[in-house]
């Protein structure tokens, strides 16, 4: 086991006691990264080479100096007998949908390939401030649409590391398989409809969304505004809680960063699901979801593949002295989708104006009639295809003589489905137990450039993102083709630290599982 | 089903997104928009009694979670200031420089 495999608790640990140094740990990262990431991605037109399906392609860009001086400053710190963090030494990777100060912050788009953030984000900067080295820039779909990173405009795009014919999930693709080839050992992303959780299932690895407000969206190239969570991505729940401890709280640069007080969430790791009450509901295991020959939407039980790991999960979980409820009705879970379709694409077209060529990023170097003709021009060369889409459908759902028919009604659906979770964790449980995911980590191009059938890879986990309320996917097996599967905890508002807790009493109970030792395909 | 999204109204909608395809991204889009739509339609599968308001936001923040509105105050760094115009692809003496603006006599 290399150093870059080890869980962030431990380097920690091994760092503050001298074992080991953070210029080594990042020298072990870098070594893994030259092994498996493959030729560095470009917006430049896509031509195959054998070596890409062989590799996982994570990273856009690599700060390799930036992060040498960081380590060795830490290093210094600790001769000197000074504490660097709670997260000292640990390589850390930055989807790049957030602005890092002098350094690339692309959003995987043609529109942003040269702008060098002026700034850094909260959430990156309060990691940096807990010890935690940046060391790269991963990949995404652009601005965030997608759920299989397939869409980025930066090919080859990246790859599962457990099988690289497959997608790592999206957005936070890069993230997802980074941690779990061990070229970093935490990642920051974003999750607007899972796409946290979704990769993390995908890959293997923890993914935490934190309840809207939690985390800080300032320095944040904006997707959805009233759903995009910063969160971890790690190998332990462990990981994920000191993560979120360094993120998480207040910041005056974000107004819809909330006040909420936040409590150290690691302290109840180890405390137990005793007495813990975790709903079961039908409306997880029981779908609406098109027929992938026709489209049509249908109504169909997940497959036992899927669920069998959920339902032993929470037979682990029985046996540990959690109550389990069965029957906890989420009946409103099927039109999450349809409601996202509506919401996400009327804030991401308002969001995406502000890209005209004017004030950063790309700008046509076509000859214009006027300045309304240097925005078409501009946003026709850099915008991709997902981009498009949405600002189309943002503007038709959101226009005038439509707004009642769907932004309207997609709005008061979305206060059903909040509703939903009030009911269920005021009466029944304290957290929902389901998959994450409908299927496993599909193969590249399987799904994409059909954009419904893409969405509905989220169906299990947007729910969360319109309730604003927390949710984390935790590695719970492998498949019949040793693809990795997820099980998601969903928590009621600000209480990250109990869904972290039956994470880690699951990771515990489990700990000595024969599928724990498989490593991923890149690694083997 | 007649498409909802006809190549007339796709037209418009291009326009107001101050966009620009080719005839086969517009085919293809054209075409998603619709499936998209026919998902969307689901909304209307269930019944939304009319005292339902509403969530621009799925929680709402207890008044003692919500941040107070800062101090409209000007903050001047003029070295950051000279860093955002760096990025600009077209910049003069401290301003943005773009092209024509559409514009009528009045």
């Amino acid at each position: 086991m290399e150093l870059c495999d080890f869980p962030a608790h431990t380097l920690v640990a091994r760092l503050k006691a001298r074992e080991i140094s953070a210029v080594e740990i990042l020298a072990s990262t870098f070594q893994r990264i030259d092994a498996v990431d493959g030729r560095a991605p470009s917006t430049a037109p896509y031509t195959a080479q054998a070596d890409d399906a062989l590799k996982v392609h994570a990273y856009i860009s690599l700060q390799r100096e930036r992060a040498l001086e960081r380590a060795r400053t830490i290093d210094a710190q600790l001769a000197r007998g000074e504490d660097p963090g709670p997260l000292a030494g640990v390589p850390l990777s930055i989807k790049d949908i957030f602005c890092v100060e002098g350094v690339p912050s692309t959003a995987a788009s043609k529109m942003l390939e040269n702008y060098i953030a002026p700034y850094t984000a909260t959430a990156v900067e309060r990691l940096e401030n807990a010890g935690a080295i940046a060391i790269g820039k991963v990949n995404l779909d652009e601005y965030t649409y997608g759920s299989s990173t397939e869409s980025s405009a930066f090919q080859p795009s990246s790859r599962n590391p457990w099988d690289p014919a497959r997608v790592p999930g999206g957005s936070s693709g890069g993230s997802a398989a980074a941690v779990a080839a061990g070229e970093s050992v935490l990642s920051l992303g974003t999750d607007t409809a899972g796409s946290i959780r979704q990769p993390a299932a995908f890959c293997g690895v923890v993914g935490l969304k934190p309840t809207y407000g939690r985390v800080s969206r300032y320095g944040l190239i904006a997707f959805g505004s009233s759903l995009d969570c910063p969160g971890p991505l790690a190998r332990s729940a462990r990981d994920a809680a000191l993560m979120l401890n360094a993120m998480a709280g207040a910041d005056p640069r974000d107004s819809t960063a909330a006040l909420a007080p936040v409590p150290d969430y690691t302290a109840q790791l180890d405390a137990g699901v005793k007495g813990l009450r975790i709903g079961l509901s039908p409306d997880y295991f029981r779908i609406r979801y098109p027929d992938p020959q026709t489209g049509e939407l249908r109504d169909m039980d997940l497959p036992e593949a899927i669920t069998a790991p959920v339902r032993r999960a929470a037979d682990l979980l029985a046996r540990s002295g959690a109550e389990i409820v069965e029957n906890v009705p989420m009946p409103n879970t099927a039109l999450a989708i349809p409601a996202y379709f509506v919401i996400s694409r009327v804030e991401a077209a308002s969001n995406l104006h502000r890209f005209d060529g004017v004030k950063y990023g790309h700008r046509t170097q076509k000859t214009v009639q006027d300045l309304r003709d240097l925005y078409r021009q501009t946003r026709a060369e850099a915008f991709g295809l997902q981009p498009k889409l949405r600002i189309l459908m943002g503007m038709y759902v959101s226009g005038a003589q439509y707004a009642k028919q769907y932004y309207q009604r997609a709005l008061r659906v979305r206060t059903l489905i909040r509703r939903d979770f009030e009911a269920a964790f005021a009466n029944q449980c304290d957290v929902l137990l389901t998959p994450t995911t409908p299927t496993p980590a599909f193969e590249l191009g399987a799904v994409y450039g059909d954009s419904v059938l893409m969405q509905y890879a989220d169906l299990l986990a947007v729910p969360a993102n319109h309730a604003g309320t927390p949710g984390i996917s935790i590695p719970c097996g492998l498949d019949a083709q040793g693809l990795p599967l997820g099980l998601q905890v969903l928590g009621n508002d600000w209480d990250e630290a109990t869904v972290l807790r039956v994470a880690a009493t699951y990771e515990h109970l489990t700990h000595d599982e024969a599928w724990r030792s498989v490593k991923p395909m890149v690694l083997q | 089903m007649s498409d909802e999204i006809t190549p007339e109204l796709f037209t418009r909608l291009v326009e107001l997104a101050a966009l620009e395809l080719t005839a086969e991204e517009s085919n293809y889009l054209r075409g998603q928009l619709n499936g998209q739509l026919k998902a969307i339609a689901e909304l209307e599968r269930i019944p939304v009694p009319d005292d339902v308001p509403p969530a621009a936001h799925g929680l709402t923040f207890a008044p003692e979670f919500r941040p107070p509105l800062r101090a409209d105050e000007a903050h001047v760094n003029l070295e950051l200031a000279a860093r955002i115009l760096g990025q600009a692809p077209s910049a003069e003496e401290g301003y943005f420089v773009v092209p024509e603006i559409p514009h009528q006599e009045l």
